[in-house]
């Protein structure tokens, strides 16, 4: 399933699944990430998976490319059904003070906001990957209507908790964060939290995400 | 109550608690961290007769000044760094590679680092600080690790915990060697640059901007030229990969680095040469060396060897 094993630097496989964005590549590579994890390998010591590449890091005290290589090769890989999948839904708040892009938008993509939220809200997002940041999911697709580009000067910060939209894909800031993408509204849920040890990530890759709109004032309540 | 314990009267520029890092969670999204350069800090450890992955504080040009109140202890400083003990007498003029005792009242003023970035001062002792999967480790951009992820600040407290009574004086011949060739494997987007911004990289001196930090160091020099597409499709990091964004200077992630990034990889310095390179101060100058897998590997070895040797002649 792995299309090509290489090297990156002295300390990493770089396992390339394709050069396409989908679900299908992206739920191999998540696979793959899932049944390595469980094996519990001796000197490998991070995985990455992203939208159709996973990089395996090892120590290169204990283990190298050529016996990390060998070990992934004759690995027996997780089925489709044992997938594990979470629903999750995330309560958004569109506010003026929180969509700061929204303006945008509605000029780049030629359609007003209700229309805008009307195409994300209720939808099923898939998690391709979680990182950048600590905690921050990419999750896609978004419908081809909702597809802008990136600010073209990125924001020094972005507010935690800030839903952004970028090409075909939605993000949340776990925390401030420097960053491009359009902002459309704020979540007051936790995303990511770093005393949980077991499972900082509320979402993870695989899982499917559900935003759903909420009004101010539940915006604050959901905050106490 | 602990009675030992370190007053800040200065922080410094960049001080933070490291110990070696914490793996398996870059798909989490949170990096190694750990401290920069894995030599001096496991040697800073051995010269005060600790474990050589106990807590230290690392710090980055300017250094903390410390006052200590409590029963005698040793400490020691690794790098290439100015600094002096203040005693109620007399000032010493301190060495690196040395352990020094400090009694009650004594000041410990960490003045700078010479022509290199990081130092480390590790105390005969625990530094009494939290750990987040392991690791004490401060990643002040997630808040992850000791004192909350943040720097060490002026006016607070950190205290020591379980001091070694058998203090004894430890000392290490060592200097640091710099480098200016840096050592990189070809990286995987290697043929998304022009023959000649190939050539480019591997023959022209890259000066370190001021733009540098635990995080990355961003280089300045000739534009490398981009051929095929300034951006991939988002994908993973690892300290030593080389990027170069659409403006053409590359940018290597250093401990600290987002675990996710778009721009193309031209290379990845390679393991035996991390910890001198990010030694280099700002405005020093650079040139990239190709090397094999192979080589690498072998390298890495000697290096390695030769850190275990320093280790072990410390007795």
């Amino acid at each position: 399933m792995i299309k090509n094993i290489s090297n990156l630097g002295d300390a990493a496989l770089y396992c390339d699944f394709g050069s396409e964005v989908n679900k299908e590549i992206n739920s191999k590579v998540i696979r793959y990430f899932k049944s390595i994890q469980k094996e519990n390998i001796d000197g490998i010591n991070n995985l990455t998976p992203s939208y159709n590449k996973l990089i395996i890091s090892f120590d290169l005290r204990k283990k190298n490319f050529q016996m990390i290589k060998k070990l992934i090769e004759n690995l027996n890989i997780t089925n489709d059904d044992e997938l594990e999948t979470n629903r999750i839904k995330i309560p958004v708040c569109c506010d003026e003070n929180f969509s700061l892009d929204i303006k945008r938008l509605e000029e780049k993509l030629k359609i007003t906001r209700d229309k805008i939220y009307e195409k994300f809200f209720g939808k099923e997002f898939f998690c391709y990957m979680t990182g950048f940041i600590a905690g921050m999911p990419f999750l896609g697709d978004l419908e081809n209507e909702l597809q802008a580009k990136r600010l073209e000067t990125p924001r020094v910060k972005v507010p935690k908790g800030s839903v952004g939209l970028t090409e075909q894909f939605a993000n949340v800031y776990t925390f401030e964060s420097p960053g491009g993408w359009n902002i459309i509204g704020n979540t007051p849920q936790v995303i990511f939290d770093s005393t949980n040890e077991n499972n900082p990530n509320l979402i993870n890759p695989g899982d499917v995400v559900t935003f759903e709109q909420i009004t101010k004032e539940q915006y604050y309540n959901n905050n106490e | 109550m602990n009675k030992n314990y370190f007053e800040i009267k200065r922080a410094g520029i960049n001080t933070t608690f490291q110990d070696q890092g914490r793996g398996n969670l870059y798909h989490i999204g949170i990096p190694f961290s750990g401290a920069m350069d894995n030599r001096n800090f496991q040697i800073s450890n051995k010269l005060v007769g600790n474990e050589v992955n106990f807590p230290i504080i690392e710090f980055a040009y300017q250094g903390p000044l410390l006052k200590y109140f409590g029963e005698n202890i040793n400490f020691a400083i690794t790098g290439d760094v100015k600094f002096i003990i203040r005693k109620k007498k007399n000032t010493i003029e301190g060495k690196c590679y040395q352990s020094f005792a400090l009694e009650n009242g004594d000041e410990l003023d960490i003045i700078s680092t010479n022509k290199s970035v990081y130092g480390y001062l590790a105390v005969s002792g625990e530094f009494d600080v939290n750990y987040q999967w392991s690791s004490c480790s401060v990643n002040t951009k997630a808040n992850i690790g000791a004192n909350n992820g943040k720097k060490i600040e002026d006016g607070q407290k950190i205290y020591i915990l379980n001091i070694n009574k058998n203090l004894s004086d430890k000392k290490l011949n060592y200097i640091n060697t710099k480098i200016e060739n840096i050592r990189v494997i070809q990286g995987t987007n290697f043929d998304y640059f022009s023959d000649e911004g190939k050539k480019i990289f591997f023959e022209k001196e890259f000066v370190i901007s001021k733009l540098s930090d635990r995080m990355g160091m961003r280089l300045e020099g000739p534009k490398i030229e981009n051929i095929v597409d300034t951006n991939i499709k988002s994908e993973g990091l690892l300290k030593g990969v080389i990027q170069v964004p659409a403006d053409g200077n590359p940018i290597i992630m250093l401990s600290d680095h987002g675990t996710i990034g778009g721009y193309p990889k031209i290379g990845v310095v390679i393991s035996a040469d991390y910890d001198k390179l990010v030694q280099l101060t700002p405005g020093s100058k650079i040139k990239f060396k190709k090397v094999e897998l192979a080589d690498a590997e072998t390298l890495f070895k000697l290096y390695d060897l030769e850190t275990q040797n320093l280790i072990s002649q410390i007795l």
